[in-house]
């Protein structure tokens, strides 16, 4: 069978699994549709947990960008696993114990507040439809380049599976659903991944491999990548480019910001108990770090297996997935000294590095260019860093069906997220908007017709978001960390910690998060993208950085503005006292 | 009665924090500002640093979640069995 016909019956098979699931866990009351009857087992809830958390993102754009920025990269290993252990240490355990619905719903009780609640839900929405423009763009580049379907129909079709689920189901069906989405998508990161591993070392664990030698030879795989990197002008794979002070910042705020994601947070609300809550941030962790030790591997083996099968062949006779992604137009090729070879090194191909193409075919039959080449330096090829995680199989010239379930995990992967950040909109916006802001009146069957509607809108959204991608979907991953760690992480955080922190104090302080990040991220990335370099940047902190010196800024205006208004009424101090209990 | 409730989250603050001095050496530590100092040893193939940095700090972080439900699970029993008597 090919390929193709493969990736459809994967595909297909997987599509027809959530859709099953969903009919079987239909939503019978809010209960049941904003936090699964709070039944969850905590095994299941780490699974759904991982699925939801591990995003297009994680599964096709990570492997490739650790593989281009090496130890670099670590930010991201460490800034989206280390955010658990805040998570299960600081939050998860008494946001439980508190057991509502939603983060703002928390946020507006403990703070006694209805502009608290509301500022909450902003924060809210700004972070969770950042997050959803990322998975439709996935949806749509793993339908284009697979399926070989138009992108729009690609999304469409994700927004129909999306809307059948998460409207029907709620977070019952969202949470079965998810289960079965990270079982499909870890088995496609696995495969090849290990495949790959026995190609290169002889070690079937990927975690061990890329710290083994290359088969039939003496040399550690790192050690060689090392020197082949150097070789061509990058820098070395294994050190460091950004400052000390930079990753630390990044690093932070990712770690942070995790901690601080809505969507994520509300998965703790879905377990039975405190316990149940402890523990289910411990499996989500094993479950996501199965994933996120594999990846650096995946990053190592597929830089070295990219370079080894491009470096100076003849165009004519390069590799098919060369080929294939030119045509998609997420590689290009510009013959700088005309040998009719593909060269690759350091430095951009490219005069405003994207390629721009033209109609028409040049003399060893590539795509023609209108971009003129960039002549600082003798890099001929352009390569877009998604497509590593999906170009890696056929790179490394696996079996047909191991690309085709590659395909059905990038998909799991980008649907899960979507479902779940879609989730926390609409319950934000049925729960905090309506009922308990705008429309206390409604009862309790409205308010879930109400869900029902919110999410139906908000997926309408997201599907627009993946036709007419915004340009800057890779740009504004940072504000979605940044914010949450600027915001929701300290209101969280000292609502349980610190009993003395009025309504004045977190409310101001988060304010100041929100417009200090924002302010910093908009300047850098969309206003003045010349300055954005560590020049310029404050302290050396680069955007990416910035919401930890927000987060930062939150506590302290917090505190200080709280030491100046009364103390919390009675009965906020006894919740507090309340969710401290297990 | 209070004065229970005031000792349990004495003792989890004590937990809470020793746990998290750990989860702090391992990444920010011994994957950032000390990573490049601990690249001078190996180990396999791995620059020391490196390995904490892109693995080493994730297996902690595991270890650290589960010694925090196993150590609250422990606190948890000993509070109830004190309000039992």
């Amino acid at each position: 069978m090919s390929t193709q016909v493969l990736t459809y019956l994967f595909v297909g098979a997987s599509f027809a699994l959530y859709i099953g699931i969903a009919i079987w866990s239909k939503a019978q009351s809010t209960n049941d549709f904003y936090v699964a009857g709070k039944g969850v087992h905590p095994v299941a809830n780490g699974m759904a947990t991982a699925a939801d958390w591990m995003s297009a993102a994680s599964f096709l754009s990570m492997a490739g960008l650790i593989a281009f920025l090496g130890k670099d990269g670590s930010v991201y290993l460490m800034g989206w696993t280390g955010g658990y252990v805040l998570l299960a240490l600081l939050l998860a355990p008494y946001l439980r114990k508190f057991g509502k619905f939603t983060v703002p719903d928390f946020i507006g009780e403990r703070y006694y507040s209805k502009t608290a609640r509301k500022l909450a839900v902003l924060c809210l929405i700004f972070i969770s439809f950042t997050y959803i423009a990322g998975q439709m763009r996935g949806v749509g580049i793993v339908f284009s380049r697979f399926l070989e379907v138009d992108i729009n129909t690609g999304v469409i079709v994700g927004m129909a599976i999306v809307f059948f689920y998460a409207v029907l189901g709620g977070m019952k069906g969202i949470t079965y659903t998810q289960v079965a989405q990270y079982c499909v998508l870890i088995f496609a990161y696995l495969v090849p991944a290990i495949f790959i591993s026995i190609l290169m070392t002889g070690e079937v664990m990927p975690q061990v491999g890329f710290g083994s030698t290359l088969v039939d030879s003496n040399i550690y795989l790192l050690d060689k990548l090392d020197q082949v990197t150097r070789d061509l002008g990058f820098s070395a794979y294994t050190e460091n480019v950004k400052s000390n002070i930079d990753i630390f910042c990044i690093t932070a705020a990712l770690m942070f910001g995790t901690a601080g994601l809505p969507h994520v947070i509300v998965r703790f609300f879905t377990v039975p108990n405190v316990g149940a809550a402890r523990q289910s941030a411990g499996y989500a962790l094993i479950f996501i770090a199965l994933l996120y030790t594999t990846a650096p591997a995946v990053s190592a083996f597929a830089r070295m297996n990219l370079i080894d099968s491009i470096q100076d062949q003849p165009y004519s006779s390069s590799p098919s997935w060369f080929k294939n992604w030119e045509e998609i137009g997420l590689i290009a090729w510009k013959d700088k000294n005309e040998d009719q070879k593909i060269q690759y090194s350091a430095g951009n191909a490219l005069e405003d590095i994207k390629p721009n193409y033209i109609e028409g075919k040049g003399s060893s039959g590539e795509r023609l260019l209108a971009n003129n080449p960039d002549l600082s330096n003798e890099n001929e090829v352009y390569i877009d860093r998604d497509i590593i995680v999906l170009a890696n199989p056929e790179i490394a010239q696996l079996p047909g069906w191991v690309i085709a379930l590659v395909a059905a995990g990038g998909l799991a992967a980008a649907l899960s997220t979507a479902a779940g950040l879609l989730l926390v909109i609409s319950s934000s916006i049925s729960h905090d908007l309506l009922k308990k802001t705008y429309m206390p009146q409604i009862t309790e069957k409205q308010e879930l017709r109400y869900a029902r509607i919110a999410a139906a809108i908000a997926i309408g959204i997201a599907g627009i978001f993946g036709i007419y991608p915004p340009a800057f979907v890779a740009q504004v991953v940072a504000f979605a960390f940044g914010l949450a760690a600027a915001t929701f992480f300290p209101a969280l955080f000292l609502g349980i910690f610190y009993k003395r922190l009025n309504k004045e104090g977190a409310v101001i302080g988060m304010m100041a998060g929100l417009i200090f990040t924002a302010t910093y991220i908009i300047y850098f990335k969309f206003i003045n993208p010349a300055l954005n370099s560590d020049e310029y940047w404050l302290f050396g902190i680069s955007p990416e950085g910035i919401g930890f010196l927000g987060m930062l800024l939150n506590l302290s205006l917090a505190l200080i503005v709280s030491s100046f208004y009364e103390p919390p009424p009675e009965e906020v101090i006894e919740m507090v006292d309340e969710i401290r209990r297990p | 009665m209070k004065n229970k409730n005031q000792k349990y989250w004495k003792s989890n603050l004590k937990i809470v924090f020793s746990l998290l001095i750990i989860w702090f050496v391992s990444s920010f530590g011994f994957g950032i500002l000390f990573s490049d100092y601990l690249d001078q040893f190996q180990l396999g193939g791995f620059k020391l640093g490196f390995w904490f940095a892109q693995q080493g700090s994730i297996y902690v972080f595991v270890v650290l979640i589960f010694l925090y439900v196993w150590l609250m699970k422990r606190l948890d029993k000993r509070l109830s069995e004190e309000e039992d008597k």
